[in-house]
């Protein structure tokens, strides 16, 4: 009995913790403590657990601690800054797969004795277990190139969609009056592992930020099932918050590009239908050279950096800092414009800019940043292309009018660095690029970035 | 969720006295999770989804118990939930430290302190050569 009190003593001070820990992520400052607490607080449920009655062998569960230990360790060791998506879209996959196991398992074992109530938080687990590690796994796949980043679109797909969606929905309403159907389980669960990939590859490179917060949602939501299921509150309430976080995160995302969540899922947004919609801006896009742009630089008061995915890309975060270097050594203000959806997850850039040593009181969001652009002389986009997008505001049949954009085109110049002359990743035009204000420096952004630093340091 | 919950309690008493306060602490971590997570700043965004995914990495506790369990079917898939759940856990929060070690406010003192010398003399337009000076390091 004294070893039941301990276990659930553990698992509330690991939800303290947890709770703590989260609130210290209010500041970078006050972050690193809280994480911290957190981690004691993981420990602590942890060894809790391994007291528990129903354990009789240890074997598989240290195998398991140690390989999963390990492969988590090698992966937060190695996996570079801009892979950072990548690597978050697997550990969804990891954490849903592995509530997804629980619920599996608890079904295997018990099966008819559960009931009704169990059985519903243990088929809301296993759907969104099994949806989630699928939909993790494309979006990993888009995110490292493995697939087309392109949404990928068949003939009446939304309809065979909603179909599955329905079916799987009906299975799940029939598992709650007849429980014992291992046939209708099984069903649910293989259908939910199909709903998942079909959910995802419809959605477009540049709509991941939405998706990535989704999945941390239904990743988080799945834990939680799965304290309903076993009847654990840690569970229940770490589960919680990681559904509520990546559910407020998924809002944001959505919001930053002024669409709603059913327009990113079912949208297909950036496929090639669609990309015909924006041709129509004629002009000439005007060609810079390095030397050009560097002479603007070395003699602006104040520069602003605009980075999109093409930074990540290129890994062009350390280059873009050695150029700022310079221009701080010479007095130029520097600045960093961070639009919300910049980059494949939130707050990518930032973590990007801050490997690279940029101090983070330099990055500035796009409420704070927008008023500064008439007073900047030189707004230099590195491999973004959408956030900045006038269209958005001044276009209303626009795809994307109304997303909230970084205004750069009101600044005194601006350059784009830019792989080529292609479309971006969503196939619209983007008249900034054709404005007489704008002028164009094509190539790798990494080494258009290193040849400015050389110009200006000798400007 | 809730309402489907519902809907399955009307027809069965089965642990409705444990689905009482589970839905409470359902609850309420739902409304704890909306005031803390919405402090954070989207400069630390990325952090955060790595660090409540380190922490929803807590259903290792589910597998665990599982994998301590009679039944060769239950301790491989709980073996491998286990393993699963720990990369989570282990490379979530190594990996949520590590990037929150990167985020500094300000440069080093030494560094900072210098560039700070460097713009002052050259808005005091001082001597000709001060300029050169932030290009030593």
């Amino acid at each position: 009995m004294n070893t039941t009190y301990f276990i659930e003593f553990t698992y509330l001070a690991a939800s303290i913790l947890f709770i703590l820990g989260l609130k210290g992520m209010s500041h970078p400052e006050s972050a690193k403590r809280g994480m911290h607490l957190a981690e004691f607080g993981m420990l602590l449920a942890i060894i809790g657990t391994l007291l528990h009655r129903e354990i009789v062998s240890y074997e598989w569960i240290i195998a398991g601690l140690v390989i999963g230990g390990g492969v988590g360790a090698a992966m937060a060791y190695w996996v570079p800054m801009t892979a950072m998506p990548q690597r978050t879209a697997l550990s969804h996959a990891f954490g849903a797969f592995a509530a997804a196991l629980v619920g599996i398992s608890e079904y295997y074992r018990h099966g008819a004795e559960l009931g009704q109530l169990k059985m519903t938080a243990l088929s809301f687990e296993v759907m969104l277990g099994a949806l989630t590690t699928t939909g993790s796994l494309i979006a990993f796949a888009k995110l490292q190139g493995l697939v087309r980043g392109t949404p990928m679109t068949f003939k009446g797909q939304n309809v065979f969609n909603m179909t599955l969606l329905a079916v799987t929905l009906g299975l799940f309403v029939y598992l709650l009056f007849v429980p014992t159907s291992a046939t209708a389980f099984y069903t649910m669960m293989g259908l939910a592992f199909v709903f998942g990939v079909m959910l995802v590859i419809p959605i477009g490179a540049a709509d991941m930020p939405v998706v990535m917060s989704l999945l941390n949602s239904y990743a988080g939501l799945a834990a939680a099932a799965t304290g309903f299921a076993i009847s654990n509150n840690v569970l229940i309430i770490a589960g919680t918050l990681d559904g509520f976080s990546g559910f407020i995160l998924s809002i944001l995302m959505c919001r930053a590009m002024n669409r709603s969540m059913t327009n990113v899922l079912f949208g297909a947004f950036g496929s090639e239908t669609m990309a015909a919609a924006g041709d129509g801006t004629e002009g000439v896009m005007r060609e810079v050279s390095p030397e050009d742009v560097a002479v603007q630089l070395a003699y602006a008061r104040q520069v602003v950096f605009v980075p999109g995915y093409g930074l990540a890309t290129a890994q062009a975060q350390y280059a873009v800092r050695e150029l700022a270097n310079t221009l701080e050594d010479r007095g130029v203000s520097v600045k960093y414009a961070i639009h919300p959806v910049a980059g494949r997850m939130p707050g990518h850039m930032n973590v990007l800019l801050a490997e690279a040593n940029v101090p983070y009181s330099a990055l500035y969001e796009l409420e704070q940043i927008n008023p500064e652009f008439p007073q900047t002389d030189v707004a230099v986009v590195i491999g973004a292309n959408d956030v900045v997008n006038p269209d958005a505001r001044d276009n209303p049949q626009s795809p994307i009018a109304g997303m909230p954009i970084l205004e750069v085109d009101r600044a005194r110049s601006v350059v784009v660095l830019k792989r080529g002359k292609g479309k971006g990743f969503s196939g619209l035009e983007n008249p900034l690029f054709y404005k007489p204000v704008t002028g164009m420096l094509y190539g790798d952004a990494k080494d258009s970035l290193v040849r400015l630093t050389q110009a200006v340091q000798q400007a | 969720m809730i309402f489907l919950i519902l809907i399955a309690s009307e027809t069965t008493n089965f642990t409705a006295e444990t689905l009482i306060p589970a839905l409470y602490v359902f609850a309420l971590a739902a409304f704890l999770g909306y005031q803390v997570i919405s402090r954070v700043p989207p400069l630390l965004h990325t952090p955060l989804m790595s660090a409540t995914n380190a922490i929803s990495g807590i259903s290792l506790v589910g597998s665990i118990v599982i994998a301590g369990q009679y039944g060769t079917v239950s301790r491989i898939l709980g073996f491998i939930a286990v393993a699963c759940a720990t990369t989570n856990v282990v490379g979530g929060f190594m990996l949520t430290d590590r990037m929150l070690q990167m985020f500094k406010k300000r440069l080093p003192a030494g560094k900072e302190k210098e560039k700070e010398l460097a713009a002052k003399e050259k808005k005091g337009l001082a001597s000709s050569n001060n300029g050169d000076r932030g290009s030593e390091r």
